[in-house]
């Protein structure tokens, strides 16, 4: 079951899409909201598609089964995507429909809004009228806005929300129905930004500085609102430069540390990558793509900055890249990417974008007793005196103190070639033996790095190469391969940095269509895989238009040559 | 208990005549006679002849990028409230390169010293103009001589809100000596702009220019903001040093909700992530 919501912002689709997702979530169904905006307060077309299966859908769809346009312009730009049977929900006093297109359901929103108090509550009569086409009860909603408003807005908004309710079930009571529900009041319902701040402040991460940049910063709302509650500092800085500066002295001093940014941002802070491996400084930094270059589509999604992750930074330093694939395992990724920076004191670059950030799924609550705090840190009983910041080992790690943690002991980083003091120095042997200890690191590294995942057979016709958030897209467009008897797999990277690449030469032999398929235009990961294996994919399914990938658009592509 | 030696490393890459080496020896002076142990105290800077400072004297040292060296102290600071946090680093480092983060650290007040090498000049890269050189100084880059006017520290700092700003020259110690113990004491932001002759490539404003200009007001209030600008905004013939204003308000750590009753280092509180796992009910 597909529902879109469609409207100019400012007109709360976002809360039709929240009330009914979370209501739907709550009521044991697997619910996913993709939200599709535009770089502006007010205005424009917005929409967001809902989609409600017995389990949690991967993906959005295409087609819809019922519209609610709350402007013609939702009207006119999505009715062709309406299947046979849809519904299409519209204020007839903002807009008329010719009478000849599907079955309407015309409810004066906003007059019904105006009597149950005021005007802004088309958006809940819009909810009510949602649920008494999909034959559900109003009461999930209601405890909703219980939760939400004071007891007076919320009356207003109960009143909004029956209003709705009783005005489209006389045009059709119950019309949907909606698959059956599993898990009652077990599933979260949550984005990938909420997933990754939660995951963050469970993994110890204390001090978050960051400009505001869009998709980024719901990483940044979520930790912020947990100031007060749980110990962790969030400064907004006056820009990227000081953000991944500040996070570098906060993770000197101790404090586990994270900044977050899209692409531009992630221009700024480039020097620091570089400084935070010069230093060895542990930096987890969340780069959430959108597509450029310059400002380029500002709320819109692409995975164009892997390349840019993997050199950002000017010299040769160790480090790793992660990415976001799915919410069940970001959750956990991320907290591999603050091990590993405190482990081996490397910047770690954990790529999102704005699907993913943006995207809310259900899914069943994390196992928090999973998470790894382990930091890494030179004790009382393994310090060896003097304290040398920089002490050559065989791992290339370097045993590390913070500034004041043993008495008589100080700490010293520095950003020029430095001595295992950490003294500035240029001698050709010193700079040539801190180069091998940092790189180093890489050895083992390259061992922490998890193959790829595979969905399906080891063998067969295709073999669909990801990365990334379009795990969803890909797992999706592979089902429907296999329902229609293409011997496909799906080949699925998280740790892309240090890549490991034993899975997929073992694979690679044994199918014979390999296509990667990215949302970037030059094929980033291809060439990759190509650069480190020498393994050349036969094709590239490639989209950069700013929108994620859409199953069913994966499977036409793969039709067209099988 | 440390004496000023105990901080000294052995060597330095200055040039001998530097201005440098006497602020060296009243920051150790200073530390002497605060009673700052060694890894109590953080040093930051960027990069620069000044910047190197944390090679030099042997406290905890964040050695980070040119213009950057306020960042990383503001960071650590958070992490660590209990660290003296000083920033140290050049007038072009500060003032040009790192301009943003001096106006919102002024803005921030976190509790930090700030002293400013001010030799009118960027001494490392071997001569340029820096934001404070004067009008007319020909350098190799500036070859008929500056053309903007130079960029007033003290000023800016005043009219951004800081709390302790104040002048001192090289050739003063014991003067500068004072005037930092003060900084290093007050409870916020607290900005010396320090006039250090380089005597390799700045050929005009030397010891003897310095010397020649600089003068102690009398009778000047530190708690009147408006007469520190005025004093800040006087250079040429007289150039006041001293402390233009000294008036606290309350700091960045002290509205920070996580160090609010606890002083603890924020990394090195006890921590479980188990404990955390009803934090996701909020999305049931
Ligand atoms: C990003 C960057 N740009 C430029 C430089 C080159 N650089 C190093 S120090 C410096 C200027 C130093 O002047 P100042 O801060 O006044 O320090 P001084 O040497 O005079 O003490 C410059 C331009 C650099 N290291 N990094
Ligand atoms: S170049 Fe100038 S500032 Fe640098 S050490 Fe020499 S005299 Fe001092
Ligand atoms: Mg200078």
């Amino acid at each position: 079951m597909n529902i879109l919501i469609g409207g100019a912002a400012g007109q709360g689709m976002e809360t039709i899409a929240h009330l009914l997702g979370k209501a739907l979530a709550r009521a044991g169904f697997g619910v996913l909201a993709a939200k599709d905006y535009m770089s502006r307060v007010r205005g424009g077309h917005n929409f967001t598609c809902l989609r409600i299966e017995a389990e949690t859908p991967w993906m959005a769809e295409q087609t819809t089964q019922l519209l609610v346009a709350l402007n013609e312009e939702t009207y006119n730009l999505h009715r062709r995507l309406l299947t046979e049977n849809g519904k299409i929900i519209y204020d007839p006093e903002l807009f008329s429909i010719p009478t000849n297109t599907g079955n309407l359901v015309p409810l004066p929103l906003e007059s019904l809004s105006i009597k149950a108090g005021s005007k802004i509550m088309a958006n809940t009569v819009a909810v009510g009228a949602v649920l008494a086409l999909l034959n559900q009860e109003t009461s999930l909603v209601e405890t909703l806005l219980l939760e939400t408003f004071n007891p007076e807005l919320a009356a207003q908004n109960i009143a909004a929300l029956h209003a709705g309710y009783n005005a489209a079930a006389k045009y059709c009571d119950g019309c949907f129905s909606l698959p059956q529900s599993g898990k009652i009041g077990q599933q979260l319902y949550l984005d990938g930004n909420q997933t990754l701040g939660m995951a963050a402040l469970a993994s110890g991460c204390r001090f978050l500085a960051a400009y505001p940049m869009t998709p980024a910063t719901g990483i940044m709302a979520y930790l912020a609102e947990k100031q007060e509650s749980h110990g962790v500092v969030v400064e907004q800085a006056e820009d990227e430069i000081a953000a991944i500066n500040m996070a570098l002295g906060a993770a000197f001093s101790g404090a586990r540390s994270l900044t977050c940014t899209s692409g531009g941002g992630f221009s700024l802070m480039v020097e620091g990558v570089s400084l935070a491996g010069m230093t060895e400084t542990p930096l987890v930094i969340i780069m959430a793509m959108r597509p450029g270059p310059a400002t380029g589509l500002p709320t819109r999604t692409e995975q164009g900055d892997l390349e840019f992750a993997l050199h950002a930074g000017h010299g040769e330093f160790p480090r790793a890249v992660l990415a976001a694939t799915h919410l069940e395992d970001a959750f956990y990724r991320l907290n591999k990417a603050f091990d590993l920076a405190e482990k081996y004191q490397i910047p770690v670059i954990f790529l999102s974008d704005q699907h993913f950030a943006d995207t809310a799924r259900t899914v069943p609550p994390f196992d928090f007793a999973k998470l790894n705090y382990e930091r890494h840190l030179l004790t009382a009983e393994t310090l060896i005196k003097p304290y040398r910041r920089y002490r050559y080992t065989a791992s290339g790690i370097s045993p590390r103190a913070l500034p004041g943690q043993f008495p008589n002991e100080t700490v010293l980083a520095d950003s020029d070639e430095h001595d295992e003091d950490g003294h500035i120095v240029e001698d050709a042997e010193t700079r040539r033996l801190m180069t091998e200890k940092r790189l180093r690191k890489l050895e083992s590294l390259a061992h922490e790095m998890e193959e790829p995942c595979l969905f399906g057979e080891q063998s067969g016709e295709v073999l669909l190469i990801g990365w990334g958030s379009t795990y969803g897209a890909l797992r999706e467009a592979c089902t429907i391969l296999q329902n229609k008897r293409v011997r496909a797999s799906h080949l699925h990277f998280a740790d892309l940095w240090p890549l490991p690449a034993a899975a997929i030469k073992a694979l690679f032999p044994h199918f014979k269509q390999k296509i990667c398929v990215e949302n970037n235009a030059t094929g980033q990961f291809a060439a990759l895989l190509r650069r480190e294996t020498g393994l050349v994919v036969d094709r590239e399914i490639l989209k950069f238009d700013g929108r994620p990938f859409l199953a069913n658009e994966i499977v036409w592509e793969v039709e067209q040559d099988v | 208990m440390c004496k000023a030696a105990d901080y000294l490393s052995k060597d330095t890459a200055w040039c001998a005549g530097c201005g440098n080496f006497a602020i060296r020896e009243a920051l150790a002076e200073a530390l002497a006679q605060l009673k700052l142990a060694p890894h109590q105290v953080l040093l930051c800077s960027g990069i620069g002849q000044a910047a190197k400072m944390p090679h030099y004297l042997l406290v905890n040292g964040f050695n980070g990028l040119h213009g950057r060296a306020l960042p990383p102290a503001v960071g650590a600071k958070i992490a660590n409230i209990s660290l003296k946090v000083i920033v140290e680093s050049g007038d072009g480092d500060t003032y040009g390169e790192g301009g943003n983060h001096f106006i919102h650290t002024i803005r921030r007040n976190p509790d930090l010293a700030h002293f400013v090498h001010n030799n009118q000049i960027y001494g490392l890269t071997k001569g340029q103009a820096s934001p404070t050189s004067d009008e007319g100084m020909r350098t190799a880059i500036q070859t008929s001589g500056v053309i903007l006017p130079a960029f007033n520290p003290l000023a800016v700092a005043l009219v951004m809100g800081a709390g302790f700003v104040a002048r001192c020259f090289s050739g003063e110690k014991e003067h500068l000596l004072a005037t930092m113990k003060q900084a290093l004491e007050f409870p916020g932001y607290a900005l010396i702009d320090i006039l250090q002759p380089c005597v390799s490539f700045n050929k005009i404003n030397t010891y003897a220019w310095y010397k020649k200009r600089v003068y102690f007001p009398k009778q000047h209030e530190q708690k009147d903001w408006n007469a520190a600008l005025t004093l800040a905004r006087e250079w040429g013939e007289q150039i006041p040093l001293g402390i233009f204003y000294n008036v606290p308000r309350p700091t960045f750590e002290s509205r920070i909700p996580a160090l609010a009753n606890d002083h603890t280092p924020l990394g090195t509180r006890p921590f479980d992530p188990a404990s955390l796992a009803s934090i996701q009910n909020e999305f049931l």
